[in-house]
């Protein structure tokens, strides 16, 4: 009796929790999956869904707009997560316990993270402008003959995008190493100083190895975060100059409201997903494996 | 003699840290000319922003902007920021009701089916939210939820990180307190919000910080579901002055200061709770 009022109780408090899951998550993925399969335009409503098997997959690899995005995504992922870990460590490292000031310091690098990203798209729109954009400016006032035209050019604007992704990030990876760095045992550096270490070899016998479990879980939720870029692409960009700077989740977005390719965009969706899964399942597998030290 | 190369040392160090310190504080500066260039140019004339060299402190403080900006009669960008106020104030409530019921049951209640619930739960969390985009447009589209506000806050009160953040704290609570509690009679409901509610404020906080920069900075969605003007929230208002032709970056910059000052006061206020809850959850990035 008692047990069935505690089962009655404990699905009672799951209510509000298995609604939203069920609502927003749960029947959301099932029917994206099966709408991967279809070429559903919305328009013509629920009743006109035609099950179409594997046509919107085949149709990705003839699709110069989406193996842009997949291959713009890869390299925007390649050089914002590699460029970001590293100097979020460096300054990590440096503010950690060798210098003044750490906190006034910390929250410098930290605020870009906390900024409105439209907020930061727009501000980078005016700074880079190739005309009267104070960058250029500054440029040439320091002898460089044409500039780059940075967001208007097709070799400059994911570098551009890259930028301000690195610079809005940093901030964050940069908590996680400082809470990090709080937590390493200092019984191995007092005996390090006894031997006489200096300050390299500790940096590189213990700090670093000691951080593996923090960068690998950087590494992996900046990996899946990078291939969810959508916000500066649609704002600065739109995916161009061509298909210079379009990514996987803009590419999702033109798709589905731009031409109503609700199936197609779905299909996108779904290799989206599986980067993501693929990520994870790296995570899972390797999580035990990184930590040498 | 020991004692002397003890103090040279010191001093070297001091030495070290005090040239770090001016090397990093260069950086900082550095890193945050962008933010200020932002306030320079919100507080000049239209044909001043561009000038160079650029003048960093304009010969006459344009703070009429801020006022033409937020009170203007085309697009009053107060409506945005109210908005995103409501917008951020609701999901919270809601957040905070999902999340401490269900951190309770997955911690407090033992019954059958709850680790499976739990497990289910935690294998989502990888899920992408743009994955369920287009069929939470289509459910919206269907049932009336389209160009209204609940189609950002219900979905953004079932906050999946915040039921994670909050067990992880219930299962640190010594258990005599709600047992003893339970032989006295109480029910869950007075357990939870007598016992459990008030030893976890800080882990509450930190729930609430999370999500309203989450819903603050939220682009994507309000994208998609909100297109009536006058239901628009700071990003979206963001855009429409980008997207207006005449481009009046002063204003502009005005509007960008305001949404991103906001951020920073909250963060400032509370940044410890704010640490916590990213460092505990792994939140975004």
């Amino acid at each position: 009796m008692n047990r069935k009022k505690e089962t009655l109780y404990g699905y009672l408090f799951l209510l509000p929790s298995l609604a939203g899951f069920t609502i927003f998550l749960l029947i959301p993925i099932l029917f994206s999956v099966y709408l991967a399969f279809t070429d559903w335009d919305v328009i013509s409503g629920f009743n006109n869904i035609n099950f179409i098997g594997l046509e919107n997959f085949t149709r990705m690899i003839g699709d110069e707009w989406f193996n842009a995005s997949i291959k713009n995504n890869f390299v925007y992922t390649l050089v914002v997560v590699p460029v970001t870990l590293i100097l979020s460590l460096l300054i990590a490292i440096i503010l950690n316990n060798m210098v003044y000031m750490k906190n006034v310091l910390r929250l410098a690098y930290f605020i870009p993270y906390v900024s409105n990203t439209v907020a930061v798209s727009v501000l980078w729109m005016a700074m880079f402008d190739p005309s009267q954009g104070p960058v250029n400016q500054l440029l040439m006032a320091l002898g460089v003959q044409s500039p780059p035209k940075w967001l208007v050019s097709p070799d400059w604007a994911m570098v551009t995008i890259i930028l301000m992704s690195v610079w809005t990030r940093i901030g964050y990876c940069l908590i996680i190493y400082l809470a990090a760095l709080q937590n390493l045992p200092q019984e191995l550096y007092e005996a390090a100083n006894i031997d006489g270490a200096n300050w390299y070899r500790k940096l590189k016998s213990i700090t670093i190895p000691l951080l593996t479990p923090t960068t690998f879980f950087l590494v992996i939720t900046q990996t899946i975060s990078t291939f969810q870029v959508f916000a500066p692409v649609n704002l600065l960009t739109r995916g161009g100059p061509g298909t210079s700077t379009t990514v996987l989740v803009y590419q999702l977005y033109r798709e589905a409201f731009r031409f109503y390719h609700m199936g197609y965009a779905s299909a996108i969706a779904m290799v989206l997903f599986a980067i993501i899964f693929a990520v994870t399942l790296v995570q899972w597998r390797y999580q035990d494996k990184w930590v040498n030290f | 003699m020991g004692q002397f190369l003890k103090r040279k040392n010191e001093n070297k160090k001091i030495i070290v840290k005090i040239i770090l310190t001016v090397i990093m504080t260069a950086g900082a500066i550095l890193f945050i000319t962008p933010l200020l260039w932002m306030v320079s140019a919100s507080l000049k004339k239209a044909g001043e922003v561009f000038i160079y060299p650029i003048k960093w402190i304009p010969d006459e403080l344009m703070f009429s902007n801020y006022k033409f900006v937020w009170l203007n009669e085309y697009y009053p960008f107060y409506i945005a920021y109210y908005n995103s106020i409501k917008v951020a104030f609701l999901t919270i409530i809601g957040a905070l009701f999902v999340c401490t019921t269900a951190a309770y049951a997955f911690t407090m209640i033992e019954f059958k089916g709850r680790n499976a619930i739990f497990m289910m739960f935690l294998a989502t969390i990888m899920i992408p939210s743009q994955v369920t985009l287009i069929p939470r447009f289509a459910l919206f589209y269907k049932y009336n939820l389209y160009n209204n506000h609940l189609a950002l806050i219900l979905p953004g009160s079932f906050f999946v990180l915040g039921i994670f953040l909050l067990r992880q704290f219930y299962l640190s609570i010594p258990m005599e307190l709600p047992e003893s509690a339970k032989i006295d009679g109480a029910s869950h409901f007075v357990i939870l919000t007598r016992i459990i509610v008030p030893v976890t404020k800080p882990a509450m906080i930190s729930i609430v910080i999370l999500v309203f920069i989450t819903m603050w900075n939220e682009y994507l969605n309000p994208l998609i579901f909100i297109t009536k003007k006058q239901l628009y929230t700071i990003p979206l208002g963001l855009q429409a002055l980008l997207d207006d032709e005449t481009r009046f970056y002063n204003y502009i910059m005005a509007a960008a200061s305001s949404a991103i000052v906001t951020v920073i006061i909250v963060f400032l206020s509370m940044q410890k709770y704010f640490i916590q809850g990213i460092t505990r959850t792994g939140i975004k990035g």
